[in-house]
């Protein structure tokens, strides 16, 4: 169907069988920022997913509040692939300003649904064209102007719901939860949604393949986007201090928090059993989340890559006076202010050695909204046991995106509070040094401040410091704390999350990736297979400093490919230095740092031609 | 055989002075934050303060190395240059039954951490936050600060040609509760101010002239040993009795402004300015503003509030340290787990 006026209307007919697309594609959501769009883009989605069909939702947002372009990818995929999908092949077109861009980007014989005064047929005629006159409709359904604007978006929900073959009735109960207890508002934009619906079914003869039709692949499943999961996983964590400065695309973690603890964490007589501060920068969040920790309390703070280069001194403090707390960063677009609502894995360097001086850091990657949650309990349990700030790193993608998910599992283990001595203990031992190290695991114990005991205070600084914690310049026993902490790093490394081993067989290429970058990775491996008949190994990290299984699975393959989502390689740059200089030569990179998340064709083309297929 | 030693005098809570002394000083002898720690010391031991309920916070500089010179029963945390404030917030958050004492000096608050302090003040942290005001960064050897003043002399001839920032001024603006101005060789004055600052609610910010004897005590420094002497201009007489002493009427003459604190004691303040009245912001400010006109370096309480909701009433804290708090109480249980999943489905 290369150049046939493919315009409805032209070519009449039902679709053979062998033509469908069902449950196997993606829409594109062109709209405007600040329309109202995101509540029609949930409803949608969630109807696919009611369909029982694996789905996936990418806000592709600006950096503004209202007038700019914005896009809401929805991928359907039976075989329940998550990751953004290159091409797209339905488009939604709303927005005037991208139309023609938006209308040219489809593959041939894909679909366009678009507001009738924008005429898209002008600028092609090898795709399946819808026009709708979606401001006459609305005008008819809605009689109050001002509301017009954002019931509009759920005329396009109905059309798109009719050309798709998506149930009505499974619509309205998406619907019906998005507007639980407000039915007024129900009835508006269920009217809405309607209305589409019928206009679509009264004025067009489906043409195109595309159809969604039921599947049982989301039976049980949840949707959560990964700052509500990772404020979830705090919660559940059991935090009591957050210091927090609003950042792009961190700030919802803090919000769902604060929402969580006011619902769950209030005690019968109305007091609170947590502490939200916004602070007044991001020096200062951290500042209290380390204050906090070090006086005996589970603090956090989230933000993004301008706020972790300003926690860079007070890191190194965390570091050295070895004060507990968890620090969340939802990794944007850098360098600088870079690009705030673009997604990106470029923080993981600068946060392995956050701070001057010899600092190394406790890093979680969280694939999954699952593990959003479970690192939360994780997170704290390490900081408090290896007295250390531990940094959990996502990403926009994870963070302010909605994934299907298993429901989370209520924590198995109970708190770990780490090595802190009682009145009981310091009677018994009749004293403690702070830093000293009398388990050989290099974590020293520690007291409260308020221990009732004349002997559990000692002298917190971030100057040099001998065991007893009392000042010191004596290059040995400076060295002897450096190299303790080094030790503990060691200790850490058989203490965090280890790797998952997705696949490992019998081939000589292995592949390593964190975070959102498993996504794509999974769904190319299926393409590398299927395209090159190739069953590649593969590794997902899950935590820094790395493992021993990480070091065995580069040694055990001749060639490991390390796909992430940064221009310098990063995560590869950081095995390098841990890896014996033999296995080095092994690495190499596939690298993908647009802002928009990665995509599996992206990664099996760069690897095909890298290997030469 | 030798005779034996008088028993130390003890305090309301059966310790002598030794369990609230600290390590040894390594200031320059004569330094007035040596004097400040003595006072330190005095007021936590005349109040019976238990040394383990108290921690010491500090930041970066010859002043926020003293911490280390006063009360080692207590515990103690020397963070970065100019975040004291952001690290003692945390940490009351996390242990609100403790009473936080921070030692800062004019660099440390009044340039690198003036937003973490205004911040602090705004919020009315209950802490008590002294500035070891000497005008002059010591430990990188005489560089002017922001507080020293119009005109001053550095030793080597350099004229300070910017304004002085008055932290007590800015307090009070900013949401203190309690705010005032002594100088290190003041015993009685300073001794009494620090005895209602641990009795006070709120924050405390007391701004202490504190001469540093290398770097900023010659002749054409405004923060010299000599010129405070000159200088000083009391605008009130501070007493202060505790709770648990009974008030006996010692001051027979002027008049008496008595300040009752939450934990029953009384901040008598005999006032030497006309017209002063150390509960008007506005009155309290502008007062600061007419004397840096007229060059003169006023001490005593400038403002109280004892009625002002501190941090932690606002924030509706358990009773309890949230640091302590069990497992029970902070982990919530499966069933609030459960229905949350059972709303995303």
């Amino acid at each position: 169907m290369a150049t046939g006026d493919l315009a409805l209307g032209q070519e009449q007919g039902t679709i053979s069988t062998r033509q469908r697309v069902v449950n196997d594609f993606s829409i594109n959501l062109a709209t405007v920022n600040g329309s109202g769009s995101q509540s029609a883009n949930s409803v949608l989605l969630k109807a696919i997913f009611g369909m029982g069909v694996p789905v996936s939702g990418k806000n592709l947002f600006p950096s503004n509040i209202a007038g700019l372009p914005t896009w809401f990818l929805i991928r359907a995929s039976k075989d329940g692939y998550v990751a953004r999908k290159r091409d797209t092949e339905i488009l939604v077109s709303l927005n005037a300003e991208t139309a023609r861009q938006d209308v040219m980007a489809l593959p041939v014989g894909g679909v366009a649904i678009y507001e009738e005064q924008l005429n898209l047929k002008q600028y092609r005629d090898d795709v399946f064209f819808y026009p709708v006159p979606f401001d006459k409709i609305t005008a008819s359904i809605c009689s109050e102007v001002k509301l017009r604007k954002l019931v509009k978006n759920m005329v396009y929900v109905g059309v798109v719901a009719q050309i798709l073959a998506i149930d009505l009735g499974v619509v309205e109960h998406s619907l019906k939860t998005q507007f639980a207890k407000k039915q007024k508002v129900f009835d508006l934009n269920f009217g809405a949604v309607k209305a589409g619906f019928d206009y679509a079914a009264a004025n067009f003869v489906k043409q195109d393949p595309y159809f969604i039709e039921p599947m049982n692949e989301t039976t049980g499943k949840i949707i959560i986007d990964g700052n509500a999961a990772c404020a979830m996983g705090a919660v559940f964590a059991g935090v009591t201090v957050v210091a927090w400065y609003p950042i792009t695309p961190s700030t919802s973690v803090v919000e769902a928090t604060s929402d969580l603890l006011k619902k769950l964490r209030v005690t019968p007589d109305g007091k609170a059993s947590f502490a939200v501060v916004q602070a007044e920068d991001e020096l200062a969040a951290i500042g209290m989340v380390l204050g906090a920790g070090w006086a005996g309390a589970r603090s956090m703070t989230a933000t993004s890559g301008p706020g972790i280069s300003l926690m860079a001194e007070f890191s190194g403090l965390g570091y050295f006076v070895e004060a507990p707390g968890v620090i969340y960063d939802v990794q944007r677009a850098g360098p600088s202010t870079g690009m705030p609502t673009r997604t990106q894995q470029a923080d993981v360097l600068s946060i392995a050695f956050l701070s001057h001086g010899d600092t190394k850091h406790v890093i979680l990657f969280p694939g999954s909204v699952k593990e959003c949650f479970d690192f939360g309990s994780d997170a704290f349990d390490l900081a408090e046991r290896l007295q250390t700030p531990v940094f959990v790193l996502t990403d926009l993608d994870l963070g302010m995106n909605n994934w299907m998910s298993d429901p989370f599992e209520y924590p198995a283990k109970p708190l770990d509070r780490g090595k802190v001595l009682t009145a009981a203990d310091l009677d018994r031992l009749g004293g403690f040094a702070r830093y000293r190290d009398v388990d050989g695991d290099a974590i020293g114990w520690r007291t409260l401040p308020g221990t009732p005991h004349p002997k559990a205070a000692y002298f917190t600084r971030g100057s040099g410091h001998n065991d007893a914690a009392g000042y010191t310049e004596k290059p040995e026993e400076y060295t002897a704390i450096m190299d303790r902490l080094a030790r503990k790093f060691d200790t850490a490394r058989n203490l965090v999350p280890g790797p998952i081993t997705v696949a490992n067989g019998t081939s000589m290429i292995g592949f390593l990736a964190y975070g959102t970058t498993d996504f794509a990775l999974r769904e190319s491996l299926d393409q590398i297979q299927k395209e090159h008949g190739l069953a590649v190994d593969y590794m997902r990290i899950r935590a820094f400093p790395f493992t021993r299984e990480i070091h065995d699975f580069v040694a055990s393959h001749e060639r490991v490919y390390i796909v992430e989502q940064n221009r310098d390689a990063q995560l590869a740059s950081l095995l390098k230095l841990d890896l014996p200089a033999a296995q080095t030569t092994k690495l190499r990179s596939i690298l993908h740092y647009n802002g928009l998340p990665i995509d599996a064709r992206s990664i099996t083309e760069e690897f095909a031609a890298k290997e030469g297929l | 055989m030798a005779t034996a030693t008088p028993a130390p005098k003890l305090n309301r809570i059966g310790l002598p002075v030794l369990d609230y002394r600290g390590g040894k000083s390594t200031l320059c002898a004569g330094c007035g934050h040596n004097a400040i720690s003595e006072r330190i010391i005095d007021a936590m031991f005349e109040m019976g303060v238990e040394p383990e309920r108290v921690i010491k916070m500090s930041g970066i500089g010859c002043s926020s190395k003293s911490p280390a010179y006063f009360m080692s029963r207590s515990h103690a945390f020397n963070a970065v240059h100019g975040r004291m404030a952001a690290v003692a917030t945390g940490a009351v958050l996390a242990n609100h039954t403790l009473t936080a004492i921070g030692v800062s000096g004019d660099g440390d608050t009044a340039s690198i951490g003036m937003g973490g302090f205004v911040h602090m003040l705004r919020r009315n942290v209950p802490m008590i936050y002294i500035i070891e005001d000497n005008g002059v960064y010591g430990l990188t050897k005489g560089q002017f600060s922001a507080t020293a003043d119009l005109g001053s002399k550095l030793k080597t001839g350099v004229i300070n040609d910017l304004p002085a920032i008055d932290t007590c001024a800015l307090a009070i603006q900013l949401g203190a509760t309690f705010v005032g101005r002594s100088f290190s060789g003041d015993k009685k004055q300073l001794l009494a101010m620090l005895k209602a600052a641990i009795a006070h609610k709120g924050t405390v910010m007391l701004d202490v002239i504190s001469p540093c004897v290398t770097f900023n005590d010659h002749e054409g420094s405004t923060k010299s040993y000599k010129f405070m002497q000159e200088n000083d201009e009391p605008i009130n007489e501070v007493g202060f009795v505790p709770s648990f002493q009974e008030i006996e009427v010692d001051y027979s003459s002027g008049e008496i402004l008595d300040v009752q604190m939450h934990d029953g004691s009384s901040l008598r303040l005999r006032k030497l300015l006309d017209d002063y009245d150390p509960t008007n912001k506005a009155n309290a400010v502008r007062t600061l503003m007419e004397a840096h006109e007229k060059n003169e370096v006023l001490t005593g309480v400038f403002y109280i509030n004892t009625g002002q909701p501190t941090f932690i009433d606002l924030l509706n804290v358990v009773d309890e340290p949230l640091a302590t708090l069990p497992e029970s109480v902070t982990r919530p249980p499966k069933s609030a787990l459960d229905a949350l999943m059972a709303n995303l489905r």
